[in-house]
């Protein structure tokens, strides 16, 4: 039956999220922008929630039934804190999902402890190249077997890179198939140099070349058999499409708050048709496009084909990031050019939505 | 209550039924009609009646997905004919309006009929004037209130009365009037009235020539001391007065909560007629070997991929926003936002979808051989009545920004 009301559990996680990223998140965005960093603080609070261990099972120390629809409502209100601080708590999800999903027994029982103990430790993943038609679904990062080993040869890019973290997960071609290998960080031949972007700049990314990097034949994601990432690649769409949508509710609220109280020609610019249109469109755009998030996380809850669901959710999501912070910026006027303000520093993470974000987070 | 998106049963039941009755009974005469403006579709109005009304053959044991199964059954309707779907012999607003404001012992005598046999009967809803559109206080019809004989007597002339041509002239039809009991309350003194077909002093003048929706009757009506009983007004009769600013708009608003329930349909109807183009392109293309591709980069799209990637996001966002606005009314919430983003949205999303389709397909698209330049016209009405684009912006606005109307108008 169709039904758009969270359960109560979901309710009130939603809830306990959104007073997170009210009280600890949002007071510090600014900052850690400008900064260059996140706040360990709020990392380690974040942490402390437990936010991660939902897709993770009860035996590697998780608990609560894996639930998609759950990381949208969770990404949607810490990214309505923070877009980088969001992308930075969540990142253990990184690991944590594929290799709960995909990963072997050994391969379980190495990792995802881990991530549920009493320290935040985060995850890695690395699908992005650094070529303007860098492709997720056929990398030129490519893994050569060679007897016991394979041999990965490539550079990615806008990997979170937090600092704490053990292994990355890299996507590479293999034989004509992309396949997840488990790689630490502090593999030989792996170099990782601090990337500069456009937004999102609290957030610690790099760009990492692998240059013969050799990992042991059990570091390949599910074993010798393991299946496809394209599973994985939708659950990183649906959770962008949530960020973006959380990023925009931002934008609209602020956007509303300062068009009512800024006056113009003696009434506030929020009674003229031209800002009150623009907040009307954003408003519906948001909804839409959280909707279609939404749909896209049930079909992977429920096990059914998710990858045209994903694609279209986060199509829209991308492009109503873009205007809504656009238009956030537009009604600010000059003041929404001056980064003691929070639009334009949406407008710049929108760009990250726009041209390349991709499983920068999973749900 | 959580989160899903399956259907029940019962409306994929529904979605199967009329999908058939779609393809079957109303694509084969869909340019007829559309070419033969204002005939009488008649293998369709007795289709319906005698047939489709009947509903689809859901188990009635069953769950249903209740406002949201109706829009389902707008929308595929709406994928077959759009006027077709204006021209079905139902209460259609007129119903709505009957729905919202009216009493149970009035929706059971002034719907009733429209269950029972005979001949197939429709309703309408006149609120349109020459000079009140979306500004709909500002019409000028009066209703008096005739103490002696405990009549009304309405005067004044309706345009864009939907099926109002039938309504207004077949017996058992009735047509809602809205029309103003007082003129200095302003709003508070909007009520609405249900006319009888062919009751005396209500003339229908004639109909429109229009761009699309060519099928579906638009009517003018003119009522010239136009007597219909006490208890045909819907509602409250009391007139609220301007100065009892927490009460003055309950009458208007009681008229206006009609919108609430009518605008997730019309939003339906919108998604409807661009599904039919979106379909109807996305096959073209695959029969000619190009299929869309979800999952090649952004820089291997074709402008074709991306184009089509973006109006299938946007169709789906407004089918969402639609049922979600639905759902509410199953729910009993007050839904007068999401009501009119949907309506917002899906009159939009629709009107540019229908569009970039007769661009995509070129002279194909053109030619009135095939019906996507029929969807073309089609849809363009979706961002116009029932609310237009701008009047939902501004409802949605409002309730944004928390302002009341006369903040922002």
């Amino acid at each position: 039956m169709i039904d758009f009301e969270p359960s109560e559990e979901e309710a009130l996680i939603v809830e306990t999220v959104h007073q997170f990223a009210e009280n600890e998140i949002r007071p510090v965005a600014r900052d850690c922008e400008e900064k260059g960093e996140l706040s360990s603080a709020v990392l380690a609070s974040a942490h402390e929630l437990g936010l991660v261990t939902n897709g993770i099972p009860e035996k590697y120390g998780g608990g609560g039934e894996p639930s998609a629809v759950l990381g949208c409502l969770i990404a949607e209100e810490l990214a309505w804190g923070d877009l980088s601080t969001a992308l930075g708590i969540l990142s253990p999800s990184l690991l944590a999902i594929p290799v709960a999903r995909l990963g072997d027994e050994e391969q379980k029982a190495r990792i995802l402890p881990s991530l549920t103990g009493t320290q935040f430790v985060p995850g890695a993943l690395a699908a992005v190249e650094p070529r303007f038609d860098s492709d997720i679904y056929r990398p030129q990062t490519k893994a050569h077997r060679e007897g016991d080993v394979y041999r990965i040869e490539g550079v990615k890019c806008q990997v979170p890179w937090l600092d704490g973290g053990t292994d990355v997960l890299v996507f590479a071609e293999e034989e004509g198939t992309t396949r997840g290998f488990l790689v630490p960080r502090d593999a030989a031949g792996l170099e990782a140099e601090m990337e500069k972007n456009l937004g999102t700049q609290a957030l610690p990314l790099a760009e990492i070349t692998l240059a013969g990097v050799e990992v042991p034949a059990h570091a390949r994601l599910g074993g010798q058999e393991g299946p496809g990432l394209e599973e994985i690649i939708d659950r990183g769409r649906v959770g962008l499409a949530a960020c973006a949508v959380g990023m925009s509710r931002a934008g609209l609220e602020v956007a509303r708050d300062y068009a009512k109280e800024r006056e113009t020609f003696g009434a506030p610019i929020a009674t003229r048709q031209a800002i009150a249109f623009k907040i009307a469109d954003m408003a519906i755009e948001i909804d839409g496009a959280r909707l279609l998030a939404w749909e896209a996380a049930y079909a992977l809850d429920q096990g059914k084909p998710a990858g045209r669901l994903a694609t279209l959710a986060y199509s829209q999501a991308r492009r109503v990031a873009l205007k809504v912070a656009d238009d956030a910026v537009q009604i600010f006027g000059g003041h929404g050019f001056i980064r003691d303000y929070l639009p334009e520093m949406y407008l710049r993470n929108a760009g990250g939505f726009i041209s390349s974000f991709e499983a920068l987070t999973l749900v | 209550m959580t989160i899903s998106f399956d259907l029940t049963k019962n409306s994929q039941i529904s979605v199967e039924h009329y999908n058939k009755m779609a393809r079957e009974v109303m694509r084969p005469i869909s340019r007829k009609y559309d070419e033969e403006e204002h005939a009488l579709p008649v293998e369709w109005v007795d289709h319906w009646w005698n047939e489709g009304r009947k509903g689809a053959p859901v188990d009635i044991a069953e769950a249903t997905d209740g406002f949201v199964t109706i829009c389902i059954q707008a929308e595929e309707i709406c994928w077959g004919d759009c006027g077709l779907y204006l021209r079905m012999p139902t209460p259609a607003l007129g119903g709505s309006a009957v729905g919202a404001a009216g009493t149970p012992e009035q929706q059971q005598r002034f719907l009733g009929p429209f269950r029972e046999d005979g001949h197939p009967i429709w309703g309408a809803m006149a609120i349109t004037e020459s000079s009140a559109g979306s500004d709909a206080s500002a019409i000028e019809t009066t209703a008096d209130f005739d103490a002696e004989t405990e009549e009304w007597i309405l005067n004044g002339t309706k345009i864009f009365c939907t099926a109002g041509a039938q309504a207004s002239t077949i017996d058992g039809g009735l047509t809602v009037v809205w029309a103003t009991v007082d003129k200095s309350a302003g709003r508070g003194g909007i009520k609405s009235f249900v006319v009888p077909a062919n009751t005396p002093g209500m003339e229908l003048i004639g109909c429109e020539k229009k761009m699309g929706i060519r099928a579906s009757d638009t009517a003018t009506l003119r009522f010239e001391n136009c007597r219909i009983p006490k208890d045909h007004l819907l509602g409250n009769p009391d007139v609220q007065k301007k100065s009892a600013k927490k009460t003055g708009d309950k009458g208007f608003k009681g008229a206006m909560a009609t919108f609430d329930a009518s605008r997730p349909i019309v939003a339906a109807m919108a998604v409807g007629v661009g599904r039919a183009s979106l379909d109807f392109l996305k096959e073209e293309f695959e029969r000619q070997g190009v299929p869309i591709r979800y999952d090649a980069p952004p820089r291997e799209l074709t402008a074709f991929e991306r184009d089509v990637i973006e109006m299938e996001a946007d169709l789906q966002a407004a089918r969402l926003l639609t049922w979600k606005a639905a759902w509410m009314m199953n729910t009993g919430k007050p839904n007068n936002l999401e009501a009119s983003m949907a309506k917002a949205k899906a009159g939009l999303a629709v009107t540019k979808i229908c569009q970039k389709a007769v661009e995509l397909l070129g002279p194909v698209g053109y030619s009135r051989k095939i019906l996507v330049e029929k969807w073309f016209r089609d849809a363009k009405i979706n961002d116009i009545f029932e609310g237009t684009q701008q009047i939902n912006q501004l409802i949605v606005a409002r309730r944004i920004l928390d302002y009341p109307s006369a903040m922002l108008r």
